[in-house]
């Protein structure tokens, strides 16, 4: 008998780096704005989500130099958590998916 | 005017101010909840109200209330749409609550103001608020701050400015004097 032939069976497979941390997919913007003060700016992080005066410090900086910067990542719903009260503290905030 | 702005005294964040620096902050205050407050009573449909949801919430055409209650989403309109349905009404009665707070305090005729430290954050926010509309209304950016320092004194903008700058002096000295952090450069240095 003849050997069979069979066509290579084509597997989808997931793209491997698709799945960079699937359960954090959102983060949360803070972008720069001529009216904040440096110091409020840092103790807004400071105090909301609870990084080191170093840590904020850092942040406020890359928003004042870079005009914005990822202050937090997580689920949408912990990311519409997250600027609700960075509107509440007066900061221009934005969430989106992570690219 | 004299300017002292905040300072801790005995443990205690201090605010000194006269008649006038009194008249002038509940002023401004008042004037921001003007511009924030619910443009509909709670009552109007309390089921709405209940669950703060304020159905016909859009974004504000006002560019100083829309710098206050901005979009939550860069480029998803409807996504900030229906945040700001869910969020809007919240975030006004929470600016509202601070503003009027502190209204409250200048009340007083003291010329201490002590701020308990609970209600050192509603100060801030308060003052940012303030901030906020005054510095989009008399449009400052990065590039034209530094050219209001220079105004004339007959220039329309030079009253606004100098009470922008001044609520700028309080506001630093209140998070100095609360959390000991200060900008670099200091901000409003020409107070000094």
């Amino acid at each position: 008998m003849a050997p069979v032939s069979t066509a290579p069976v084509e597997l989808e497979r997931p793209e491997s780096d698709a799945v960079v941390a699937p359960d954090r997919p959102w983060v949360t913007i803070v972008w720069n704005d001529p009216v904040n003060l440096m110091s409020y700016v840092t103790y807004v992080f400071m105090t909301y989500f609870g990084y080191s005066k170093e840590k904020a410090e850092k942040l406020m900086w890359d928003v004042h130099h870079e005009g914005r910067a990822v202050v937090s990542n997580g689920s949408r719903e912990e990311m519409e958590v997250d600027v609700a009260a960075m509107h509440s503290y007066g900061l221009w905030a934005t969430l989106q998916k992570d690219d | 005017m004299a300017v002292h702005g905040f300072r801790r005294s005995g443990g205690r964040v201090v605010l000194r101010v006269d008649e006038i620096e009194r008249g002038l902050l509940a002023h401004v205050l008042d004037q921001l909840v003007e511009l924030v407050a619910p443009e509909t009573p709670a009552d109007a449909d309390p089921l709405a109200a209940l669950v703060s949801i304020d159905p016909d919430a859009t974004r504000p055409d006002d560019p100083a209330l829309a710098r206050l209650l901005p979009d939550a989403y860069a480029d998803d309109d409807e996504a900030s749409a229906e945040f700001r349905r869910y969020t809007e009404r919240s975030l006004r009665e929470q600016k509202v609550a601070h503003a009027t707070l502190v209204i409250a305090a200048l009340s007083a005729d003291e010329r201490k103001i002590v701020v308990a430290d609970q209600d050192v954050p509603a100060w801030l926010g308060a003052l940012n608020d303030a901030r906020l509309a005054l510095g989009t209304r008399i449009g400052i950016t990065e590039e034209t701050h530094h050219l209001f320092a220079d105004l004339d004194e007959d220039d329309p903008l030079f009253m606004a400015y100098n009470v922008y700058d001044w609520l700028t002096f309080l506001q630093e000295t209140l998070v100095q004097a609360a959390f000991g952090i200060r900008s670099e450069p200091p901000p409003g240095a020409q107070l000094d």
